[in-house]
Protein backbone atom coordinates (compact mmCIF):
# COMPACT_ATOMS: atom_id res chain seq x y z
CA UNK A 1 0.00 0.00 0.00
CA UNK A 2 1.58 3.36 -1.13
CA UNK A 3 -0.11 6.24 1.47
CA UNK A 4 -1.52 9.15 0.43
CA UNK A 5 -1.82 11.30 3.36
CA UNK A 6 -1.09 14.99 2.99
CA UNK A 7 -2.43 16.51 6.47
CA UNK A 8 -3.69 14.32 9.81
CA UNK A 9 -6.59 16.19 11.20
CA UNK A 10 -9.13 13.61 11.74
CA UNK A 11 -9.56 10.33 12.29
CA UNK A 12 -12.87 10.02 11.76
CA UNK A 13 -12.89 9.96 8.19
CA UNK A 14 -10.03 7.42 7.69
CA UNK A 15 -10.61 3.88 6.65
CA UNK A 16 -9.72 0.90 9.13
CA UNK A 17 -7.00 -0.05 6.65
CA UNK A 18 -5.57 3.41 6.01
CA UNK A 19 -5.79 3.38 10.22
CA UNK A 20 -3.71 0.15 10.17
CA UNK A 21 -1.12 0.98 7.67
CA UNK A 22 -0.56 4.40 10.54
CA UNK A 23 -0.37 1.89 12.88
CA UNK A 24 2.17 -0.58 11.56
CA UNK A 25 4.22 2.25 10.24
CA UNK A 26 4.36 3.07 14.01
CA UNK A 27 6.25 -0.21 14.39
CA UNK A 28 9.69 0.48 13.23
CA UNK A 29 10.17 3.64 15.24
CA UNK A 30 9.39 1.53 18.44
CA UNK A 31 11.62 -0.45 17.98
CA UNK A 32 14.08 2.71 17.61
CA UNK A 33 13.13 3.43 20.81
CA UNK A 34 14.91 0.69 22.25
CA UNK A 35 18.09 1.56 20.97
CA UNK A 36 20.61 3.08 22.54
CA UNK A 37 21.26 5.76 19.68
CA UNK A 38 17.63 7.10 18.74
CA UNK A 39 18.40 9.31 16.64
CA UNK A 40 18.11 8.99 13.09
CA UNK A 41 19.28 11.44 10.43
CA UNK A 42 15.64 10.69 7.78
CA UNK A 43 14.29 14.22 8.25
CA UNK A 44 18.06 16.66 8.86
CA UNK A 45 17.31 19.53 7.51
CA UNK A 46 13.42 19.83 7.56
CA UNK A 47 11.80 21.76 10.35
CA UNK A 48 8.56 21.01 12.25
CA UNK A 49 6.45 24.16 13.81
CA UNK A 50 4.99 23.32 17.33
CA UNK A 51 2.12 26.03 17.21
CA UNK A 52 0.43 25.14 20.81
CA UNK A 53 -2.40 27.94 21.22
CA UNK A 54 -3.67 25.90 24.16
CA UNK A 55 -1.46 25.05 27.09
CA UNK A 56 0.09 21.33 26.56
CA UNK A 57 3.27 19.78 28.02
CA UNK A 58 3.35 16.40 26.88
CA UNK A 59 2.03 16.79 23.43
CA UNK A 60 4.39 19.40 22.50
CA UNK A 61 7.14 17.29 24.13
CA UNK A 62 6.23 14.22 22.56
CA UNK A 63 5.86 15.75 19.32
CA UNK A 64 9.11 17.64 19.82
CA UNK A 65 11.03 14.17 20.73
CA UNK A 66 9.53 12.67 17.72
CA UNK A 67 10.83 15.57 15.34
CA UNK A 68 14.27 15.82 16.68
CA UNK A 69 14.62 11.84 16.82
CA UNK A 70 14.03 11.78 13.06
CA UNK A 71 16.78 14.43 12.69
CA UNK A 72 13.85 17.73 12.22
CA UNK A 73 14.73 20.82 13.77
CA UNK A 74 11.68 22.77 15.53
CA UNK A 75 10.24 25.86 16.07
CA UNK A 76 8.37 26.41 18.86
CA UNK A 77 5.18 28.86 19.51
CA UNK A 78 3.65 28.79 22.80
CA UNK A 79 -0.03 29.88 23.73
CA UNK A 80 1.69 32.25 26.80
CA UNK A 81 4.38 33.90 24.34
CA UNK A 82 2.49 34.30 21.75
CA UNK A 83 1.09 37.52 19.86
CA UNK A 84 -2.51 36.21 19.67
CA UNK A 85 -2.10 37.74 23.05
CA UNK A 86 -1.67 40.67 21.22
CA UNK A 87 -4.45 40.81 19.55
CA UNK A 88 -3.14 38.59 16.08
CA UNK A 89 -5.49 36.48 14.23
CA UNK A 90 -5.13 32.89 13.80
CA UNK A 91 -4.69 32.61 10.85
CA UNK A 92 -1.88 36.13 10.75
CA UNK A 93 0.02 34.06 13.19
CA UNK A 94 -0.21 30.66 11.20
CA UNK A 95 1.19 32.78 8.06
CA UNK A 96 3.85 34.37 9.86
CA UNK A 97 5.19 30.90 11.32
CA UNK A 98 4.99 29.50 7.37
CA UNK A 99 6.74 32.25 6.20
CA UNK A 100 9.74 30.89 8.33
CA UNK A 101 9.86 28.25 5.87
CA UNK A 102 8.75 24.97 8.20
CA UNK A 103 8.10 21.51 6.60
CA UNK A 104 5.27 20.88 8.49
CA UNK A 105 2.85 22.43 10.85
CA UNK A 106 1.73 20.49 14.48
CA UNK A 107 -1.06 22.43 16.35
CA UNK A 108 -3.45 22.52 19.20
CA UNK A 109 -5.93 25.25 19.67
CA UNK A 110 -9.31 25.40 21.56
CA UNK A 111 -11.29 25.99 19.14
CA UNK A 112 -12.89 22.46 17.05
CA UNK A 113 -12.18 22.81 13.77
CA UNK A 114 -8.94 25.48 14.14
CA UNK A 115 -6.64 22.42 12.52
CA UNK A 116 -8.66 21.86 9.57
CA UNK A 117 -9.07 25.70 8.63
CA UNK A 118 -5.51 26.30 9.22
CA UNK A 119 -4.80 23.09 6.50
CA UNK A 120 -7.19 25.19 4.03
CA UNK A 121 -4.94 28.21 3.96
CA UNK A 122 -1.27 26.51 3.77
CA UNK A 123 0.51 24.49 1.59
CA UNK A 124 2.39 22.42 4.18
CA UNK A 125 0.98 19.36 5.98
CA UNK A 126 -1.06 20.43 9.06
CA UNK A 127 -0.93 18.03 11.98
CA UNK A 128 -3.53 18.35 14.51
CA UNK A 129 -2.18 18.00 17.90
CA UNK A 130 -5.81 18.43 19.69
CA UNK A 131 -8.95 21.02 18.59
CA UNK A 132 -11.68 21.72 21.22
CA UNK A 133 -13.29 18.89 21.79
CA UNK A 134 -13.22 17.25 18.22
CA UNK A 135 -10.36 14.80 17.78
CA UNK A 136 -6.55 14.37 19.49
CA UNK A 137 -5.66 12.12 16.17
CA UNK A 138 -2.27 11.04 17.39
CA UNK A 139 -3.85 10.20 20.90
CA UNK A 140 -6.25 8.27 19.07
CA UNK A 141 -3.28 6.18 17.37
CA UNK A 142 -1.20 5.99 19.87
CA UNK A 143 -3.96 4.45 22.57
CA UNK A 144 -4.78 1.57 19.44
CA UNK A 145 -1.15 1.00 19.22
CA UNK A 146 -0.71 0.41 23.15
CA UNK A 147 -3.52 -1.47 23.07
CA UNK A 148 -3.07 -3.77 19.81
CA UNK A 149 0.60 -4.46 21.43
CA UNK A 150 -1.13 -5.68 24.29
CA UNK A 151 -3.64 -7.39 23.57
CA UNK A 152 -2.71 -8.55 20.32
CA UNK A 153 -5.41 -7.10 18.70
CA UNK A 154 -7.77 -4.21 18.42
CA UNK A 155 -10.93 -5.92 16.48
CA UNK A 156 -14.08 -6.96 18.46
CA UNK A 157 -13.21 -5.60 21.95
CA UNK A 158 -15.55 -4.12 24.56
CA UNK A 159 -14.16 -0.52 25.39
CA UNK A 160 -15.40 1.42 28.64
CA UNK A 161 -14.85 4.84 28.49
CA UNK A 162 -14.53 6.54 32.07
CA UNK A 163 -15.62 10.28 32.75
CA UNK A 164 -15.98 13.39 30.85
CA UNK A 165 -16.67 11.73 27.30
CA UNK A 166 -18.57 15.25 25.93
CA UNK A 167 -15.24 17.42 26.57
CA UNK A 168 -12.49 14.77 25.68
CA UNK A 169 -11.52 14.85 22.20
CA UNK A 170 -9.18 11.78 23.11
CA UNK A 171 -12.41 10.06 23.65
CA UNK A 172 -13.89 10.67 20.25
CA UNK A 173 -10.83 9.53 18.26
CA UNK A 174 -10.47 6.72 20.12
CA UNK A 175 -14.15 5.72 19.21
CA UNK A 176 -13.92 6.95 15.42
CA UNK A 177 -10.94 4.80 15.39
CA UNK A 178 -12.09 1.67 17.66
CA UNK A 179 -15.12 1.43 16.06
CA UNK A 180 -14.19 1.06 12.46
CA UNK A 181 -13.19 -2.35 14.23
CA UNK A 182 -15.95 -3.52 15.68
CA UNK A 183 -15.18 -2.23 19.29
CA UNK A 184 -18.31 -2.19 21.84
CA UNK A 185 -18.27 1.00 23.91
CA UNK A 186 -19.33 1.54 27.10
CA UNK A 187 -19.42 5.25 27.73
CA UNK A 188 -19.95 5.73 32.34
CA UNK A 189 -20.18 9.10 33.79
CA UNK A 190 -22.31 11.85 35.21
CA UNK A 191 -25.28 12.00 33.01
CA UNK A 192 -24.62 15.58 31.59
CA UNK A 193 -20.92 14.49 30.69
CA UNK A 194 -22.52 11.58 28.66
CA UNK A 195 -25.01 13.07 26.23
CA UNK A 196 -27.37 10.76 24.16
CA UNK A 197 -25.66 12.58 20.84
CA UNK A 198 -22.64 10.58 21.96
CA UNK A 199 -24.18 7.88 20.38
CA UNK A 200 -24.61 9.23 17.12
CA UNK A 201 -20.92 10.35 16.23
CA UNK A 202 -20.09 6.34 15.76
CA UNK A 203 -20.19 4.61 12.41
CA UNK A 204 -23.57 3.04 11.86
CA UNK A 205 -23.56 -0.59 13.40
CA UNK A 206 -21.45 0.54 16.28
CA UNK A 207 -22.88 -0.28 19.51
CA UNK A 208 -22.71 2.10 22.31
CA UNK A 209 -24.46 2.00 25.59
CA UNK A 210 -24.46 4.66 28.39
CA UNK A 211 -23.94 3.49 31.37
CA UNK A 212 -24.61 5.90 34.76
CA UNK A 213 -23.26 2.60 37.37
CA UNK A 214 -19.36 2.55 37.21
CA UNK A 215 -19.93 -1.20 38.21
CA UNK A 216 -22.05 -2.19 35.59
CA UNK A 217 -20.10 -0.34 32.74
CA UNK A 218 -17.00 -2.25 34.02
CA UNK A 219 -18.45 -5.67 33.41
CA UNK A 220 -16.69 -7.54 30.55
CA UNK A 221 -14.60 -4.84 29.74
CA UNK A 222 -11.67 -5.64 27.76
CA UNK A 223 -10.09 -2.05 27.95
CA UNK A 224 -10.76 0.89 30.38
CA UNK A 225 -10.10 4.47 29.11
CA UNK A 226 -9.61 6.78 31.88
CA UNK A 227 -9.94 10.30 31.03
CA UNK A 228 -8.53 13.25 33.21
CA UNK A 229 -11.19 15.13 35.26
CA UNK A 230 -11.08 18.99 34.82
CA UNK A 231 -11.35 20.39 38.07
CA UNK A 232 -12.88 23.36 36.72
CA UNK A 233 -15.93 21.52 35.05
CA UNK A 234 -16.65 19.58 37.98
CA UNK A 235 -19.50 22.47 39.03
CA UNK A 236 -21.19 21.15 35.58
CA UNK A 237 -22.80 18.31 37.18
CA UNK A 238 -22.39 19.86 40.78
CA UNK A 239 -20.08 17.53 42.17
CA UNK A 240 -17.59 17.28 44.73
CA UNK A 241 -14.28 15.94 44.00
CA UNK A 242 -15.26 13.28 46.77
CA UNK A 243 -18.33 12.78 45.02
CA UNK A 244 -16.58 11.50 41.93
CA UNK A 245 -14.39 9.70 43.51
CA UNK A 246 -17.64 7.84 45.59
CA UNK A 247 -19.31 7.12 41.79
CA UNK A 248 -16.92 7.68 39.26
CA UNK A 249 -12.99 6.40 40.66
CA UNK A 250 -11.56 3.89 38.71
CA UNK A 251 -10.31 1.64 41.98
CA UNK A 252 -8.98 -1.93 41.94
CA UNK A 253 -12.33 -3.23 43.41
CA UNK A 254 -14.41 -1.95 40.47
CA UNK A 255 -11.99 -2.87 37.90
CA UNK A 256 -12.50 -6.70 39.09
CA UNK A 257 -15.20 -6.15 37.50
CA UNK A 258 -13.84 -6.38 33.98
CA UNK A 259 -12.20 -9.23 31.92
CA UNK A 260 -9.05 -10.53 33.76
CA UNK A 261 -6.92 -9.35 31.36
CA UNK A 262 -8.39 -5.71 30.89
CA UNK A 263 -5.79 -2.69 29.97
CA UNK A 264 -6.11 0.45 31.69
CA UNK A 265 -5.33 3.34 29.59
CA UNK A 266 -5.39 7.32 30.49
CA UNK A 267 -3.96 10.15 28.12
CA UNK A 268 -2.46 11.93 30.72
CA UNK A 269 -1.62 13.87 33.06
CA UNK A 270 -3.44 12.05 35.54
CA UNK A 271 -5.34 13.15 38.49
CA UNK A 272 -4.39 10.76 41.39
CA UNK A 273 -6.66 10.06 43.42
CA UNK A 274 -9.50 11.25 41.52
CA UNK A 275 -10.37 9.85 38.14
CA UNK A 276 -8.43 6.68 39.03
CA UNK A 277 -6.76 5.55 42.40
CA UNK A 278 -2.77 5.03 42.74
CA UNK A 279 -3.11 1.11 42.87
CA UNK A 280 -4.92 1.22 39.45
CA UNK A 281 -2.25 3.96 38.20
CA UNK A 282 0.78 1.79 39.21
CA UNK A 283 -0.76 -1.76 39.02
CA UNK A 284 -0.03 -4.20 36.35
CA UNK A 285 -2.74 -3.39 34.07
CA UNK A 286 -2.23 0.15 33.61
CA UNK A 287 -0.47 1.07 30.31
CA UNK A 288 0.33 4.51 31.03
CA UNK A 289 3.90 4.56 30.64
CA UNK A 290 3.47 2.07 27.69
CA UNK A 291 1.03 5.17 25.86
CA UNK A 292 4.15 7.47 26.59
CA UNK A 293 6.93 5.97 24.88
CA UNK A 294 4.29 5.00 21.59
CA UNK A 295 3.08 8.32 21.33
CA UNK A 296 6.65 9.35 20.14
CA UNK A 297 6.49 5.98 17.60
CA UNK A 298 3.15 7.07 16.14
CA UNK A 299 4.39 10.74 16.29
CA UNK A 300 7.55 10.12 14.20
CA UNK A 301 5.62 7.85 11.58
CA UNK A 302 3.00 11.12 11.11
CA UNK A 303 6.09 13.53 10.74
CA UNK A 304 8.39 10.94 8.70
CA UNK A 305 5.01 10.18 6.43
CA UNK A 306 3.49 13.70 5.80
CA UNK A 307 6.76 15.47 5.60
CA UNK A 308 8.66 12.98 2.96
CA UNK A 309 4.94 12.46 1.06
CA UNK A 310 5.01 16.80 0.92
CA UNK A 311 8.78 17.10 -0.49
CA UNK A 312 8.01 14.66 -3.29
CA UNK A 313 5.15 16.83 -3.74
CA UNK A 314 7.03 20.19 -4.43
CA UNK A 315 9.43 18.27 -6.44
CA UNK A 316 7.30 17.78 -8.92
CA UNK A 317 6.63 21.52 -9.11
CA UNK A 318 9.81 23.75 -10.09
CA UNK A 319 10.53 26.78 -7.81
CA UNK A 320 8.07 29.50 -8.72
CA UNK A 321 5.24 26.96 -9.63
CA UNK A 322 4.78 26.13 -6.00
CA UNK A 323 1.18 24.47 -6.26
CA UNK A 324 -1.56 27.08 -4.77
CA UNK A 325 -2.81 25.88 -1.05
CA UNK A 326 -6.16 23.67 -2.77
CA UNK A 327 -9.47 23.75 -0.93
CA UNK A 328 -9.20 20.42 1.68
CA UNK A 329 -11.50 18.43 3.46
CA UNK A 330 -10.35 17.24 6.73
CA UNK A 331 -7.40 14.85 6.26
CA UNK A 332 -7.64 14.97 2.73
CA UNK A 333 -6.01 12.25 0.50
CA UNK A 334 -4.34 13.45 -2.65
CA UNK A 335 -5.13 12.04 -5.81
CA UNK A 336 -3.86 8.26 -6.29
CA UNK A 337 -2.77 7.88 -9.78
CA UNK A 338 0.02 11.03 -8.69
CA UNK A 339 1.15 8.80 -5.84
CA UNK A 340 1.53 5.74 -7.76
CA UNK A 341 3.97 4.88 -9.44
CA UNK B 1 8.48 2.58 -22.89
CA UNK B 2 8.67 -1.40 -23.05
CA UNK B 3 10.51 -3.96 -21.07
CA UNK B 4 12.00 -6.67 -22.33
CA UNK B 5 13.84 -9.61 -21.63
CA UNK B 6 17.46 -10.15 -22.55
CA UNK B 7 18.74 -13.05 -21.34
CA UNK B 8 18.83 -15.00 -18.35
CA UNK B 9 21.61 -14.53 -15.95
CA UNK B 10 21.03 -17.48 -13.54
CA UNK B 11 18.76 -20.13 -13.21
CA UNK B 12 17.29 -21.53 -9.91
CA UNK B 13 20.04 -24.64 -9.49
CA UNK B 14 22.36 -21.94 -10.67
CA UNK B 15 21.82 -19.60 -7.52
CA UNK B 16 21.39 -22.41 -5.83
CA UNK B 17 25.05 -23.79 -6.22
CA UNK B 18 26.25 -19.79 -6.55
CA UNK B 19 25.14 -19.42 -2.62
CA UNK B 20 26.49 -22.75 -1.45
CA UNK B 21 29.80 -20.84 -2.68
CA UNK B 22 29.13 -17.91 -1.04
CA UNK B 23 28.75 -19.59 2.27
CA UNK B 24 31.46 -21.48 2.02
CA UNK B 25 33.71 -18.70 0.99
CA UNK B 26 32.53 -16.37 4.30
CA UNK B 27 33.45 -19.36 6.35
CA UNK B 28 36.75 -19.99 5.36
CA UNK B 29 37.76 -16.29 5.13
CA UNK B 30 35.90 -15.55 8.10
CA UNK B 31 38.60 -16.90 10.14
CA UNK B 32 35.90 -18.62 12.67
CA UNK B 33 32.37 -18.21 12.97
CA UNK B 34 32.03 -17.77 16.36
CA UNK B 35 31.06 -13.72 15.99
CA UNK B 36 29.55 -14.00 12.91
CA UNK B 37 26.17 -12.93 11.62
CA UNK B 38 24.44 -12.36 8.46
CA UNK B 39 22.52 -9.50 7.86
CA UNK B 40 19.88 -9.75 5.03
CA UNK B 41 18.95 -6.04 3.26
CA UNK B 42 15.11 -5.82 2.54
CA UNK B 43 13.71 -7.38 0.86
CA UNK B 44 15.85 -9.53 -1.64
CA UNK B 45 18.37 -9.66 0.57
CA UNK B 46 16.42 -11.37 3.80
CA UNK B 47 15.46 -14.64 1.88
CA UNK B 48 19.41 -14.51 0.50
CA UNK B 49 20.92 -14.63 3.96
CA UNK B 50 18.50 -16.84 5.42
CA UNK B 51 19.92 -19.45 2.53
CA UNK B 52 23.20 -18.34 3.43
CA UNK B 53 22.71 -19.27 6.80
CA UNK B 54 21.20 -22.54 6.37
CA UNK B 55 23.98 -23.55 3.53
CA UNK B 56 26.45 -23.04 6.58
CA UNK B 57 25.01 -25.21 8.91
CA UNK B 58 25.73 -28.28 6.26
CA UNK B 59 29.44 -27.15 6.28
CA UNK B 60 30.42 -27.97 9.66
CA UNK B 61 26.95 -27.49 11.66
CA UNK B 62 27.91 -23.62 12.02
CA UNK B 63 24.62 -21.57 13.42
CA UNK B 64 24.98 -18.06 12.39
CA UNK B 65 21.97 -15.45 13.39
CA UNK B 66 20.76 -13.89 10.84
CA UNK B 67 19.36 -10.30 11.35
CA UNK B 68 17.34 -8.12 8.46
CA UNK B 69 17.55 -4.36 8.02
CA UNK B 70 15.33 -2.20 6.55
CA UNK B 71 17.24 0.94 4.74
CA UNK B 72 14.04 2.85 4.24
CA UNK B 73 14.73 5.66 7.15
CA UNK B 74 18.78 5.80 5.94
CA UNK B 75 17.98 6.49 2.37
CA UNK B 76 19.32 9.67 0.70
CA UNK B 77 16.60 9.84 -1.86
CA UNK B 78 13.66 10.07 0.35
CA UNK B 79 11.80 12.95 -1.19
CA UNK B 80 11.96 11.53 -4.85
CA UNK B 81 10.60 7.67 -3.52
CA UNK B 82 8.10 8.63 -0.30
CA UNK B 83 4.86 7.36 -1.65
CA UNK B 84 7.25 3.86 -2.09
CA UNK B 85 8.51 4.38 1.43
CA UNK B 86 6.53 2.00 2.85
CA UNK B 87 8.46 1.05 6.39
CA UNK B 88 9.33 -2.64 7.24
CA UNK B 89 10.60 -3.26 10.54
CA UNK B 90 14.26 -4.03 10.90
CA UNK B 91 14.33 -7.01 13.24
CA UNK B 92 18.23 -7.97 14.66
CA UNK B 93 18.01 -10.43 17.37
CA UNK B 94 21.35 -9.80 18.54
CA UNK B 95 24.11 -7.33 19.54
CA UNK B 96 26.23 -5.89 16.85
CA UNK B 97 28.79 -4.78 19.08
CA UNK B 98 32.18 -6.55 18.12
CA UNK B 99 30.36 -8.76 15.88
CA UNK B 100 31.66 -10.02 12.33
CA UNK B 101 28.55 -9.04 10.29
CA UNK B 102 28.19 -10.02 6.33
CA UNK B 103 25.69 -7.56 4.64
CA UNK B 104 23.70 -9.76 1.89
CA UNK B 105 21.77 -8.15 -0.90
CA UNK B 106 20.82 -9.09 -4.31
CA UNK B 107 22.12 -6.61 -6.32
CA UNK B 108 25.19 -4.08 -5.89
CA UNK B 109 24.77 -1.20 -8.32
CA UNK B 110 25.44 2.31 -7.08
CA UNK B 111 26.32 1.61 -3.73
CA UNK B 112 24.34 3.76 -1.85
CA UNK B 113 21.41 1.40 -0.22
CA UNK B 114 24.99 -0.35 1.03
CA UNK B 115 25.51 3.23 2.62
CA UNK B 116 22.30 3.41 4.13
CA UNK B 117 22.80 0.19 5.96
CA UNK B 118 25.74 0.67 7.07
CA UNK B 119 24.59 3.90 8.90
CA UNK B 120 21.49 1.45 10.00
CA UNK B 121 23.97 -0.68 11.59
CA UNK B 122 26.11 1.69 13.31
CA UNK B 123 22.84 2.74 14.68
CA UNK B 124 22.51 -0.60 16.21
CA UNK B 125 26.23 -0.63 17.87
CA UNK B 126 29.95 -0.99 16.52
CA UNK B 127 31.10 -4.39 14.63
CA UNK B 128 33.84 -5.30 14.96
CA UNK B 129 33.83 -5.81 10.69
CA UNK B 130 31.02 -5.51 8.23
CA UNK B 131 31.43 -6.88 5.09
CA UNK B 132 29.32 -7.32 1.88
CA UNK B 133 27.89 -10.11 0.01
CA UNK B 134 25.87 -9.98 -3.07
CA UNK B 135 24.38 -12.30 -5.57
CA UNK B 136 25.02 -10.11 -8.16
CA UNK B 137 27.30 -7.15 -9.03
CA UNK B 138 26.24 -4.72 -12.37
CA UNK B 139 29.03 -2.33 -12.15
CA UNK B 140 27.92 1.53 -11.92
CA UNK B 141 29.17 2.42 -8.52
CA UNK B 142 28.84 5.44 -7.27
CA UNK B 143 30.50 5.17 -4.23
CA UNK B 144 33.70 3.57 -2.40
CA UNK B 145 31.84 0.66 -1.97
CA UNK B 146 32.85 -3.20 -2.89
CA UNK B 147 31.61 -6.73 -1.87
CA UNK B 148 33.73 -9.54 -0.32
CA UNK B 149 31.80 -12.23 -1.85
CA UNK B 150 30.21 -12.10 -5.23
CA UNK B 151 28.36 -14.49 -6.63
CA UNK B 152 28.67 -13.48 -10.62
CA UNK B 153 29.89 -9.60 -12.00
CA UNK B 154 27.76 -8.68 -14.74
CA UNK B 155 28.74 -5.93 -17.63
CA UNK B 156 25.10 -4.16 -18.01
CA UNK B 157 24.43 -0.55 -19.91
CA UNK B 158 22.48 2.05 -17.56
CA UNK B 159 19.21 1.17 -19.11
CA UNK B 160 19.36 -2.56 -17.88
CA UNK B 161 17.98 -3.80 -14.99
CA UNK B 162 18.87 -6.91 -13.13
CA UNK B 163 15.98 -8.93 -11.53
CA UNK B 164 16.44 -11.21 -9.34
CA UNK B 165 13.66 -13.37 -8.59
CA UNK B 166 13.07 -15.64 -5.63
CA UNK B 167 10.98 -17.81 -4.82
CA UNK B 168 10.78 -16.11 -1.32
CA UNK B 169 9.38 -12.98 -2.78
CA UNK B 170 8.40 -13.83 -6.24
CA UNK B 171 6.58 -16.74 -7.89
CA UNK B 172 9.78 -17.77 -10.00
CA UNK B 173 13.59 -18.43 -9.39
CA UNK B 174 16.25 -17.31 -11.17
CA UNK B 175 17.70 -14.09 -12.77
CA UNK B 176 17.28 -12.09 -15.86
CA UNK B 177 18.66 -8.74 -17.29
CA UNK B 178 16.19 -6.87 -18.92
CA UNK B 179 16.52 -3.78 -20.67
CA UNK B 180 14.07 -0.41 -21.33
CA UNK B 181 12.90 0.43 -24.60
CA UNK B 182 11.50 3.10 -26.57
CA UNK B 183 8.53 2.66 -28.88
Amino acid sequence: MTHRFRDLLALEPLTADELTFLLDQSKPFQEIQKHSLKKLATLRGKTVALAFFENSTRTRISFGTAASRLGADTMNLQAEASSLKKGESLLDTVHTLNAMKPDCLVMRHAASGAADFVARNLDIPVINAGDGTHEHPSQGLLDALTIRERKGRIDNLNVTILGDIQHSRVARSNIHLLGKFGCRFTLCGPAMWVPRELEQIVPQGTSVRRVFNIEEALEGADVVLVLRVQAERLHEPALSANDYVLLYQLNSERLRRANRDAIVLHPGPMNRGIEISPEVADGPQSCVLEQVTNGIAVRMALLFLLITAHSEYEGTHPAGEAPQPRNRRATDIKDPSHASR
Amino acid sequence: MRIVEKAQLMSAPEIDRTLQRLAHEIVEKSGGTKHLALIGIRRRGVPLAERIAFAMRGIDGVEVPVGTLDITLYRDDLSKVASHAVLQSSDIPFGVDNMDLVLVDDVLYTGRTIRAAMNGLFDLGRPKRVSLCVLIDRGHREMPIEAQFTGRVVQTSNTEIIEVRLREVDSEERVVLVDRMDG
